[in-house]
């Protein structure tokens, strides 16, 4: 339809910023996505729907193998509608998806979900599937300068990352993806001047697409939220409202006030508490979690009942002037803490945006906390805070933020953790004075999980710092609904002792261990039918820990820097014993983040292969069978094991440079932009070589990759050791730097790959698109289940060994 | 093939799932089916509740009270799977198993006065109503209060009272209660429901979300004051290898 008989065109150079925006606009679609999916579902959910959404990428590969000739013979229109409807369907597909009624707790009883689930995969894959197939286009159609192709798909690509990264920050999410979808409408514009494509034709066309972007009537753009999330339900009371709400890449905060019915916000409030929390203002992230912002008008009578409360012990074991908070939110802990008369509060929050909203926007009702005597506020990551602080601590609490109803059902599972791993704990305790203590304070889960899982992280830390008796230096507390473990740096006196039970007494609270527990001592105030958290602590801290931690039907291995996985506590012998008693309430027992994990690899392995490779085959099979003169098991193999490997890389750097750059943003942008830009710059000079170059190339790439990857696997940590106190600035560098190298190599594999499919068998350069296509979707699933397992060092290892056998499958000419 | 029969097809397909699994007005064979269900999930929990089997009383109640009218239209034909079910306004009515282990967890008498907070449906103040003397409900969602309390009139349960609003501070007229029963969402206990249970009385919370209970905390206000808590797992399940009951 953009094709006006008579006119030929000849496009004059080639569409590199067109294919640049589109490929910028793609990534950016996906991070917004994954945002989007995050608020109106749970992030595990959004993780897998995205995930299988990717295979629109592999998909169009198998559209351009089966539909390349009529396509290519009308490539600028081909070209430029693809880029046209990629940008209406970003839009549309989104706002169509969120309406399918899919609810993942009914999972289990209604198969109806699973048809839920499927149209929001294939809602979702829409845009991907345009998107890709303008680029896919585009390498087919430029197949001898490829390569510059590729790297401008890169480098626009690592635009992307950047640019969604700060947009997230000043828009909400639903306008970014108002903006995503004129921004793609945009390039279809740049593109149609790129190959000189008719005016009139283009000006009418994409006036229409914008206009179909623009009338979407305002109540279709509104987030449809799951009615189950903590948000909604909040929501339905009498006055209830939300009073502002601030976005960004870290999350949405919704700040809600209900004047009729207060929130009364105070897990784990013993049963003995005769008073009530004061007004709040709930603060909801991503439309759950709620934390809450407390009125506090200088009466510190308002705030009795937090001496009511299991984090409350520290403060009764001995005088406590300085108080480090890990995670301030609302400022609940901060309060907590001048209650208690400490003098000196470090509170870190990550979320700047939440700090904000304490310190300003509610400054009043919140009573100038953050500005009260004594108080530093400090926005930055909690590790690296507590690193490059003087230390000196009486106690570091760290805060409760995750909800009880997502902890519970293992929606954190995939969630990288860095504050509960054995190094984290390590640091905290040395950043303690003498007699110090380190208070963490979790759900009481049944059975018990994440607050054994803790104990024991907290055992190992404590033997790692050379502690001789880790038993004499801990002690655990628990109500019917929160447990605060309490970690000293020297061993608790007897004194401390009598003072834990006298505050356990007093507030209905067990003690689950301390020094010199006796057998019968707790499991009085809340009964369980066997004391687990007893039975646990004490095997744990005995003579064979580890047949413990191997009978115990959940995975209470301590979590570590390099397996940051702390809530995965999924056992795969558990399944069936967890199956057979879904019927009973079993089914919250199953630690649903793994298992979604799992289904989502499976889900990607099967629709790659019957969407995607299935056709193609049976197309060139049967319909089309073309000779090509390279074997299709090195071809498969090659773009697989490139797929797998490149995005392995970019996922374990991602971690490993987290903590050095103080803050999962910088990591995200900073190591995705630079993978992307630098390996951009190596396609785009691989693109300069002679052709009789490239074994030699191939080559000397993989091999830098190898060597590369190597050093970094053994001097990677000592490196960045070296500047873990370095501003911002030269840390950002540093990483860039860093990546530089690596990300160069990176680049090369792919284009040459196709380089040499272009110069004897150009006809599957759509099936090396798809195959890569799915071999990346199929990637960061593994990588992850990788990690959880093995860590992310054997990641790496994996990546550079998968390079390795990719240079024994370059595609070369063979008879078939 | 013309479009009109392959319309027609399509309805003779889909018909037959919509009217499964239960036909006409009929419930009783679901209903009888249902409480094989939950006697056999609660013999299986039995040892770990420290009881042999649910009160049969309370056994009975449930396999009369009409779930059916409880649920919205297009969830009927589900009624008595043994199954928490959506009613709207994001809420669910909870599984018959969870809602049998707790009425049967707190002991129910027929002198019995019960304040419950979460009246939802209103099936668990039924179940309630039929195995005590009077139950007080409050409902915090208008709408669901509404047409709860219409249904439980309706329905001649004449010794439930519902009222709108705040559950916080219970019921203060008609307290103390022998049983309070809190369905709602709630960070923690609310004071004055504590001080509204009689001692000796017992107060049952589900914890977890709206459609997966995860445990079940029973308090037991002891005669001299003291609150002691049990926590329960609806399931069978100890969490060592090899572990006994």
């Amino acid at each position: 339809m953009y094709r006006s008989p008579g006119v030929t065109i000849k496009p004059q150079r080639l569409p590199v910023l067109s294919i640049a925006l589109v490929s910028a606009t793609a990534l950016a679609y996906e991070v917004l996505l994954m945002r989007l999916y995050s608020i109106i579902q749970w992030h595990h959910f959004a993780y897998m729907m995205i995930s299988l959404a990717l295979l629109g990428f592999g998909a169009s590969g198998a559209l351009l193998t089966i539909l390349q000739r009529p396509l290519l013979q009308r490539f600028a229109a081909s070209y430029i509608i693809n880029i046209a409807l990629f940008g209406i369907s970003t839009v549309a597909c989104f706002l169509l998806a969120q309406r399918l009624p899919f609810n993942a707790e009914e999972v289990l009883w209604d198969p109806r979900q699973y048809l839920w689930l499927t149209g929001t995969y294939l809602l979702l894959a829409v845009p991907f599937f345009f998107a890709a197939n303008a680029i896919g286009l585009a390498l087919t159609h430029y197949r001898l300068r490829l390569a510059r192709i590729y790297a401008a798909d890169l480098l626009g690509a690592g635009l992307g990352s950047i640019c969604i990264l700060l947009l997230l920050f000043f828009v909400l999410p639903m306008q970014a993806l108002m903006l995503l979808g004129l921004t793609a409408i945009a390039a279809a514009f740049l593109a149609s001047r790129e190959l000189q494509y008719p005016w009139r034709t283009t000006v009418v066309w994409l006036a229409l697409a914008t206009a179909c972007l623009l009338v979407i009537p305002a109540e279709w753009r509104t987030l449809e939220m799951s009615p189950y999330k903590g948000l909604a339900q909040t929501l339905r009371v009498k006055d209830t409202r939300i009073i502002s709400e601030l976005s960004s890449p870290l999350g949405l905060l919704s700040v809600v006030e209900s004047p009729a019915i207060p929130l009364r916000h105070a897990p784990g409030l013993s049963l003995n508490a005769r008073t009530e929390p004061p007004a709040q203002l709930g603060v909801f992230t991503d439309g759950d979690g709620l934390s809450v912002i407390t009125r506090y008008n200088g009466d510190r009578q308002t705030l009795a009942y937090m001496d009511q409360l299991t984090s409350a012990l520290p403060y009764h074991m001995h005088a406590i002037n300085r108080v480090l908070i890990l995670g301030a939110g609302g400022g609940s802990d901060v309060l907590q803490a001048l209650y208690q008369d400490a003098t000196t509060i470090d509170a870190v929050e990550l979320n700047p945006q939440f700090a904000r909203l304490v310190s300003n926007d509610h400054a009043d009702f919140a009573g100038h906390l953050y500005q009260a005597p004594g108080v530093s506020l400090h926005t930055g990551e909690a590790r690296s805070f507590t690193a490059s602080s003087a230390g000196d601590y009486d106690l570091i609490q760290v805060s409760l933020l995750d909800a009880f109803s997502a902890s519970a059902s293992g929606q954190y599972s995939l969630s990288e953790n860095h504050l509960y791993t054995t190094e984290a704990l390590g640091e905290m305790l040395q950043k303690l004075a003498p007699g110090g203590m380190l208070s963490i304070t979790r759900w009481v889960k049944l059975p018990p999980r994440d607050t054994l899982k803790l104990f024991a992280t907290a055992v190992t830390a404590l033997r790692d710092s050379g502690a001789q008796h880790p038993e004499r230096q801990l002690v655990l507390i628990r109500g019917w609904q929160t447990s605060t473990l309490l970690v000293n740096n020297e061993p608790f006196t007897e004194e401390q002792i009598e003072r834990l039970k006298t505050f356990t007494a007093a507030r209905s609270f067990d003690a689950a261990y301390h020094p010199g527990i006796g057998e019968k001592e707790g499991n009085y105030y809340n009964r369980l039918r066997n004391d687990w958290f007893h039975d646990a602590a004490v095997a744990l801290l005995g003579d064979d820990p580890g047949a413990f931690l191997d009978q115990y039907k959940f995975n209470l291995h301590p979590a570590s820097d390099d397996q940051p996985y702390f809530f995965h506590f999924f056992r795969w012998q558990t399944l069936p014993e967890i199956l057979r008693l879904h019927n009973q309430g079993g089914a919250t027992l199953a630690e649903a983040g793994y298992l979604v994990l799992v289904a989502t690899l499976v889900q990607a392995i099967m629709a790659s292969l019957i969407l995607i490779l299935l056709p193609i085959w049976l197309y060139q099979r049967y319909i089309n069978p073309a000779r090509y003169t390279t074997s299709r098991a090195r071809l498969i193999g090659y773009f697989l094991l490139l797929g797998l490997a490149f995005l392995f890389i970019e996922i374990a750097f991602i971690q490993k440079l987290l903590l050095f750059l103080h803050h999962p943003l910088y990591a995200i942008a900073v190591v995705l932009s630079s993978f992307l830009v630098f390996s951009g710059l190596g396609s785009a000079w691989f693109g300069q070589t002679a052709a009789d170059n490239r074994g030699r190339l191939i080559i000397m790439a993989i091999s830098g990759i190898v060597i590369i990857g190597m050093t970094y696997l053994f001097m990677l940590g000592p490196l960045l050791q070296q500047f873990t106190a370095a501003p911002d600035g030269v840390r950002i560098l540093v990483s860039v730097i860093v990546i530089a190298p690596l990300a160069f190599c990176m680049g090369i594999p792919f284009p040459s790959g196709l380089a040499q499919l272009a110069d004897f068998a150009p006809g599957l350069i759509p099936w090396a698109w798809a195959i890569n296509g799915c071999a990346s979707v199929i990637s960061a699933i593994v990588a992850t289940l990788l990690a959880i397992h093995f860590g992310f060092t054997l990641v790496i290892a994996i990546a550079l060994v998968m390079y390795a056998l990719s240079l024994w499958m370059f595609p070369v000419p063979c008879e078939e | 093939m013309p479009h009109r029969y392959s319309l027609s097809w399509l309805l003779a397909a889909l018909l037959p799932l919509a009217a499964t699994p239960v036909l006409g007005d009929d419930y009783t064979q679901a209903r009888q089916h249902l409480l094989s269900e939950i006697e056999r999930d609660a013999q299986d929990t039995s040892l770990y509740l420290d009881r042999e089997a649910l009160d049969p009383r309370v056994m009975a109640v449930i396999g009369r009270v009409p779930r059916h009218e409880f649920v919205p239209a297009n969830q009927r034909s589900n009624a008595y799977r043994n199954r928490p079910l959506p009613i709207g306004h994001g809420q669910t009515i909870s599984q018959p198993y969870i809602v049998a282990l707790m009425t049967d967890l707190i002991e129910p008498q027929p002198d019995h006065r019960v304040l419950e907070i979460g009246t939802g449906s209103g099936y668990q103040a039924a179940v309630l109503a039929e195995l005590t003397g009077q139950v007080y409900s409050i409902e915090i969602i208008e709408e669901l209060g509404e047409q709860a309390s219409k249904r439980l009139a309706r329905l001649g349960y004449d010794n439930v009272s519902v009222r709108l609003g705040d559950g916080y501070y219970g019921w203060e007229e008609h307290a103390p209660f022998d049983t309070i029963v809190v369905t709602a969402a709630a960070s923690h206990v609310p004071p004055p429901l504590v001080a509204q249970l009689k001692p000796g009385g017992r107060m049952v919370i589900p914890v977890g979300s709206r459609f997966l209970t995860q445990q079940l905390v029973l308090i037991e206000k002891q005669q001299d004051g003291q609150l002691i808590t049990r926590q329960l797992l609806p399931v069978r399940f100890v969490p060592l290898t090899g572990g006994h009951d």
